[in-house]
Formats: C-alpha cells, sequence, structure tokens
C-alpha cells in the first residue's frame, strides 16, 4: 500500500513539474505583455524600465528557474493588471467557484438520481424513452447557448432572476456564502441550473446503467425471494451497489465542473476562477493565467491522485498491478 | 482470395448492420435524416443562401437589427432577422453551419486516424510503445477537454488551424484508448496467429487485418466526438479565443448576440443556437443508436 502511494504520489509530481514546464513555456513564449501594459507614446527608457522591473529581459531558462524556485515558495508571480500576488487573485476567487461548482453537483445529484432510478427501473418505457431522450439533449446543448436561454427567459421576459454577478453574501459557519442570503441565493440559481445540466445528464445515465446492470444479479433475485418489499430492494440494495460508481465518476467530474465554471462565469458575470482566467487572456496577464492553471492542475492532481488511493483500498487488483 | 471475400462480407455485414440499426429506431432514423440534411446544407450552402454574408456590397446597415420577417430595403425578405451589422441571419448561419461542421468534421477525422494508429501500435507492439502511449492517453484524459483546449488556445492564439490542432490535441487519446483494447482483443485471435504464419507484414496485419474488426468502437466514438468538437468549437468561439471574427462559426454567431440579447433582440443568438443544438443533437442520437446497436453486451438485453 505505501510503495502504491508513494509511486502515484511521485507520478503526479511529475506531471506537475511537466505542466509547469508547458504553461510557462507556452505563456511566456508567445505574445509580449509589455505592448499591452505600456502606453503607446512611452519613451524607449521607459519601457525598458518597465521590462527590467518585470523581469521580462533575462533568457527564457532564467526566468523559468526564478519562476520554479518562486513557486515552491508560494509566489506566482504579480498580476500586471490588478499589481497583485496572482496567487491571492486566485485564492480571493476561488471560494465563489467552489460555491457554484458545488451547488451545481448538489442539483445534479438531487435530480440525477431519482430520473435515474425511474428510467432504469422500467426499461423500454415512455418514461425511459423520455428521461434518455432528455438527457441526450442536455448532453448536446451548448453550455453557454443553453445559460443565454436561461437569462432570456427568467432575466429578460419573466422578470424573475437576476442575470449577473453574485448578489448579497452572508456567513455561515465563518464561511462567506451566497447561500446566506435570499438575494444571494437568486443570483445563485439560474449559473449553478446552467452548470449543472451536463452533470444531471451524466448522473442520470450512470444512474440507468447501474441499475440496469444490478437488477438482474442473484443477490436481488435473493433479497426477493426473502420476501423484502421491492421499495426495500431498490432503495437499500440497488442503491448501496450503484452509489459507488456514480460517487467515483462524480468526483473526477468534479474537475471538469470547474473547468465549465469557466464557460458559466463568463455568462453569468459570476467573480470567480473562471471569469478571471478569461480575463487574464485577453489582457495578456501571464501571471495569473499561470496562477490559474497551476492551481486548477493541483486540484485535478490532488482529486485524481484521491480517486486512485481509494479505489485501492476497495479493490486490491489495481493495486497489484500498479506495482508489478 | 477466400480471406479477402470473408474479410469484404465481415465488413458489409457491419456497415448493414449499423444502418439496420440506426433504421430501426425512428429517432435515430429522423436524426440520421436530419444530419445529412444538415450535412447537404453546409456543403451547398453559398448557392442556397439568399445573401453573402460577408460580402460587404450586399449587406446594407440600414437593416441592422430587423426583427424575423422583416422587409429589406430592396424588398427582399430576412426570413430569421439580421444582425448588428445588417446581415440576413439565415445566410450567416448557413455559413456559420459550413464553418462549424467542417470544423468538427476534419478535426474528428484527423484525430481519429492519429487516436487510432497510436492505440493499434500500443496493443500490437506493447512494451515500451504501449506503456508510452497509455501514459501520454492518461496524462490527457486526466484533464477536462474544454480546459486543455482553453489552455492551447491561450498560448497558441486565434485561428482555425489552430482550433483544428487543439480539438485533435484533446480527441485523440478517446480513440487511441478504445482502440487499444480493442485490438488487443484481436491481436489474440487465431486469425492474426495466420496471417502471421503466412509472413504478412506488420503493416499489412494491423491495417487490412485487425483495423476492420476493431472498426465498431472507431466509429460509436468516431460518431460523438465529431458532436463534442463542433460543442466544443462554438464554446471556445464562444469564449472569444476559438475562430476568428473573418471565418464566423455558429458559435461566434451566438456570441454576437449576446450582447443584444438583454435589450431583447433575441433572434440573433436564438436561431443560431437551435441551429447548433440540432445539429449536435441529432449527430449525438445517432451516436447513441450505434454504440447500441454495435456493442454487443448491450445488444442481447
Amino acid at each position: 500500500m505505501t510503495v502504491f502511494i508513494i509511486r502515484r504520489l511521485s507520478q503526479s509530481l511529475l506531471v506537475l513539474l511537466v505542466t509547469s514546464i508547458l504553461v510557462f513555456v507556452g505563456v511566456y513564449a508567445i505574445g509580449n505583455p509589455v505592448d499591452i501594459l505600456i502606453p503607446a507614446d512611452a519613451s524607449i527608457a521607459e519601457r525598458d524600465a518597465a521590462i527590467r522591473a518585470l523581469g521580462l529581459d533575462k533568457p527564457l531558462l532564467a526566468q523559468y528557474w526564478s519562476f520554479l524556485t518562486n513557486a515552491l515558495q508560494g509566489d506566482l508571480g504579480r498580476s500586471f493588471v490588478f499589481n497583485q500576488p496572482s496567487i491571492s487573485l486566485i485564492f480571493q476567487r476561488l471560494p465563489a467557484t467552489l460555491e457554484l461548482a458545488f451547488v451545481a453537483l448538489f442539483i445534479a445529484l438531487a435530480f440525477g438520481i431519482p430520473l435515474g432510478l425511474i428510467a432504469g427501473l422500467k426499461p423500454r418505457s415512455v418514461a425511459d424513452e423520455t428521461i434518455m431522450t432528455g438527457s441526450i439533449l442536455g448532453f448536446s446543448l451548448p453550455n453557454f447557448w443553453q445559460g443565454m436561454m436561461l437569462i432570456m427567459i427568467f432575466s429578460v421576459w419573466l422578470g424573475w432572476l437576476p442575470s449577473s454577478g453574485r448578489g448579497e453574501t452572508g456567513e455561515i459557519l465563518g464561511m462567506t456564502t451566497s447561500l446566506a442570503t435570499l438575494d444571494g441565493l437568486a443570483h445563485l440559481i439560474l449559473p449553478a441550473t446552467n452548470l449543472a445540466l451536463f452533470q444531471l445528464s451524466l448522473v442520470i445515465r450512470l444512474t440507468r446503467t447501474g441499475v440496469r446492470e444490478t437488477m438482474p444479479l442473484d443477490f436481488i433475485k435473493f433479497a426477493r425471494a426473502k420476501g423484502l418489499s421491492e421499495r426495500r430492494v431498490v432503495f437499500v440494495h440497488v442503491m448501496k451497489n450503484i452509489l459507488i460508481p456514480i460517487v467515483t465518476v462524480v468526483g473526477m467530474e468534479f474537475g471538469s465542473i470547474i473547468a465549465f465554471a469557466v464557460v458559466t462565469e463568463t455568462i453569468f458575470g459570476w467573480p470567480g476562477i473562471g471569469k478571471l482566467l478569461i480575463d487574464s487572456i485577453t489582457l495578456l496577464d501571464r501571471p495569473v493565467v499561470v496562477a490559474y492553471l497551476l492551481v486548477v492542475v493541483t486540484m485535478f492532481i490532488v482529486i485524481n491522485l484521491l480517486v486512485d488511493i481509494v479505489y485501492s483500498m476497495l479493490d486490491p487488483r489495481i493495486r497489484l498491478s500498479d506495482t508489478q | 482470395m477466400s480471406a479477402m471475400t470473408l474479410r469484404f462480407r465481415t465488413s458489409e455485414a457491419f456497415w448493414a448492420r449499423s444502418l439496420r440499426g440506426i433504421l430501426g429506431s425512428p429517432k435515430a432514423a429522423v436524426a440520421l435524416v436530419v444530419c445529412l440534411l444538415l450535412l447537404v446544407i453546409a456543403v451547398i450552402g453559398p448557392s442556397l443562401a439568399p445573401q453573402n454574408p460577408y460580402d460587404l456590397a450586399a449587406i446594407d446597415f440600414f437593416d441592422a437589427r430587423l426583427p424575423p420577417l422583416s422587409e429589406s430595403m430592396t424588398g427582399g425578405t430576412y426570413w430569421l432577422g439580421t444582425d448588428g451589422q445588417g446581415r440576413d441571419m439565415l445566410s450567416a448561419m448557413i455559413y456559420g453551419l459550413r464553418t462549424s461542421m467542417g470544423v468538427g468534421l476534419f478535426s474528428g477525422i484527423v484525430a481519429l486516424a492519429v487516436g487510432t494508429a497510436l492505440g493499434l501500435a500500443a496493443a500490437y507492439f506493447g512494451g515500451r510503445i504501449d506503456t508510452l502511449v497509455m501514459r501520454l492517453v492518461d496524462l490527457m484524459l486526466g484533464f477536462p477537454t474544454i480546459l486543455v483546449a482553453l489552455m492551447l488556445l491561450a498560448f497558441l492564439g486565434q485561428g482555425v488551424w489552430k482550433v483544428v490542432l487543439a480539438l485533435v490535441i484533446v480527441q485523440w487519446a478517446q480513440f487511441a484508448r478504445a482502440v487499444r483494447a480493442a485490438a488487443l482483443v484481436e491481436r489474440g485471435k487465431e486469425y492474426v496467429e495466420a496471417a502471421t504464419s503466412l509472413g504478412l507484414s506488420k503493416t499489412r496485419i494491423l491495417f487490412g487485418h485487425m483495423l476492420p474488426n476493431c472498426l465498431p468502437p472507431i466509429i460509436v466514438i468516431g460518431t460523438l466526438q465529431v458532436a463534442n468538437a463542433i460543442s466544443a468549437e462554438a464554446t471556445l468561439s464562444f469564449l472569444g479565443i476559438g475562430l476568428p471574427i473573418t471565418e464566423p462559426s455558429l458559435g461566434l454567431l451566438i456570441a454576437n448576440g449576446y450582447q443584444t440579447l438583454l435589450s431583447g433582440q433575441y433572434w440573433i443568438s436564438v436561431y443560431p443556437g437551435l441551429l447548433l443544438l440540432v445539429l449536435v443533437f441529432s449527430i449525438n442520437i445517432v451516436g447513441d443508436r450505434l454504440r447500441e446497436v454495435l456493442n454487443p453486451r448491450l445488444a442481447e438485453r
């Protein structure tokens, strides 16, 4: 077990290092931030001074080395635009994105599992066909367009919900969150729905497949033969068995929710890291782009690592095949 | 000779089975017809569109932001209204469909070719090649498509070929993994052993004998990936890091309407979005049906 964890940990560190090189080279080798930050009428001396101040005159390798040593001390450079440490910018905005992501995940599970159960318990029925076609529709709806349609219907036409921003936040258990105020909740509904729809479709499919694979198994027949009620068979025996794959896949999909939050935040003007990323790309604010990518990649690597470790605990075969 | 005819028959049966499977479900049959119809529209688009929306002489700025069914200055009808520059939306959508389908299909096919070749090689040669390819696949699949594409385009900048490149990079791994799994099963079968003992070259065994038998997963993933590619391209263009303004895809058209949506001029983004939805939805329906038909594990139930 320890060998397995050490192996996976060193692999993860390698991936992180490779990513940092790719990100650095990609971001720093292309485009020139000087053109954006310095007014066109600046003198050559002012220009040079600015380049030196930002450290852009050094060779690329030296820039990477200082970047790496600084990064290991938690310093990912200062934003050219905000003149703030880029990592603190990311951490300021991260809670808003995480809040959005968790609420979206909750919506996906709360609606997806029951719908998947209905579809899976009565395959080929009208309900099943409708739910499954709906889930393909959910997969096919372009995320950004669906968000715009939500705004059009609920903000422009009906005027029920606000279309942009995070609204008022309050405190629950020391955490600043939109969930604490009615205004915050109203602002949260549309973006969270927008982000949840794709995952909702996924959860429906996973649940349905799980139910259909579990129902013909012997232990279900046995449970029925024991005379257990159908309700108990479905909600205890079947549910227990299908929840494991659902939780795993959804855990791994959390990364993709964070990634898609870029789109949602852009549409709904949600002040999270995704909107920050797009703004920074357009303004060529490289330190922020680098910090975003490294923070998000680290998050993914940690999630993947945790999933692997949990899985290896549940299923020793994975651990064995990897150490061989 | 007999091996040739046998192979011909299996692949014929394969296509027949796929087609029969799709037609067996009314929903999938309709979706297939819609896909083909949209493809035809995309191909012959310019002669179909009422106006060339990118010919400055053809558009009239005084016709800007007209609602659907308005009369144009010259007496024609704008069936789906006009955008902020006075372009006929219907024409702009036909041109956008061309770009979207072109980018989606092309990047899907290239990713299919690259992924299939790497997957086959990994399965057939095993050892280091296998390890290397599969590590790369794991690395690629560990990150969400949209994030990797976003990252690449943030570095590369805008442009049609850059978008295609980014889409190929994010898509090949899916093919490679599926093809490797299918090829590993095929490699153990007797016909490969027979071909090897006949002294056939490795390339011939790989592409002539193993590849045709790995087709079902490739076709299914290929269909679904084209839908994904079209969707991803639209999303990237919407975010302003995909296609340039000079080559507007459906995604860019929708983005143009985003500004005016709040003032109630819905048609500029609603209709291109509906077209995109219909396109991606029908491809997904066909792909989903193909998966059911071609997957023996699901078919027997």
